[in-house]
């Protein structure tokens, strides 16, 4: 049997440092998408919480406990981020694996925030965007979500935009660090 | 032009899709006859004032929305999910 060579979604197009700027992919290597049952939402959140020590995040939040993260991207639906889902957590809503279907990146330095203002039709500044809150946006023509971390950005798309996303932020760094 | 997402708050009008008049909530029973289903699927008022429309939050949160908007002013008078509307047997049309 031939081992296959795993390759992350931004393979050879990351990381890149233009200016003060850091683009970096995010290794996450279990990322599952949770959808409560009609009528159900809060026995998952409990379920959930059970299962992983987070709980369902309301609309534009995140929960987060050690390395977990759940990121909520829609509307009844989060995706839980850095650990392997109980099946039995499908009794509460639908579960679908996303592990290798996004592509995880972070934008990390003083300017992200202008780099992002150039790209999202959202107000991401510290007095409206703060560390754990998140957005589902559009970032050119590209469906994204967005989430403050502590020290920069974290940018989540479709593992088949990977590329157009890698070259819209670099080319935008390029521009914001050009006026620095 | 900016909607104010129940869920996401208020949004750019790029992040929307838009659908149609919303009636096409107040879909006709199956035996409501000929009439009924023709003015259903092709017959839509075409306001210069108030009307609500379907929008999808296509680039956020994926929701349906009710919008209650004025053709004339642009301005926007309410948003609701759809499926508030729907389930809340709130007259859509």
């Amino acid at each position: 049997m031939a081992d296959y060579i795993a390759k992350t979604p931004c393979d050879g197009l990351l990381p890149q440092t233009i200016g003060s700027l850091t683009l970096t992919e995010t290794a996450v290597d279990r990322m599952t998408s949770f959808m409560p049952w009609k009528g159900r939402e809060k026995t998952a959140s409990k379920a959930l919480k059970a299962a992983c020590g987070v709980a369902f995040p309301g609309p534009n939040e995140t929960s987060a406990s050690g390395d977990v993260q759940a990121i909520w991207t829609g509307r009844g639906q989060c995706f839980i981020l850095g650990v392997e889902l109980p099946d039995g957590l499908s009794a509460e809503g639908a579960l679908t694996d996303q592990s290798d279907a996004w592509a995880v990146m972070s934008l990390r330095g003083d300017a992200a925030v202008d780099v992002l203002a150039r790209l999202c039709p959202v107000d991401l500044r510290d007095a409206a965007f703060k560390p754990g809150d998140t957005v589902r946006t559009e970032m050119q023509h590209m469906m994204v979500s967005v989430t403050r971390m502590d020290d920069g950005f974290q940018i989540m798309v479709m593992r088949s935009f990977a590329k157009t996303a890698v070259h819209d932020l670099t080319e935008t760094m390029k521009a914001i660090a050009a006026r620095a | 032009m900016r909607i104010k997402c129940p869920l996401c708050g208020e949004r750019d009008r790029r992040e929307f899709y838009y659908q149609g008049a919303a009636i096409a909530l107040n879909r006709p029973a199956p035996d409501a006859g000929d009439e009924a289903w023709n003015d259903y699927i092709h017959n839509r008022e075409n306001p210069a004032g108030r009307t609500k429309d379907l929008w999808h939050h296509e680039a956020g949160c994926s929701a349906w929305l009710v919008v209650e908007r004025n053709t004339v002013t642009h301005e926007i008078y309410g948003v609701e999910l759809a499926e508030d509307v729907k389930r809340g047997s709130k007259n859509a049309d």
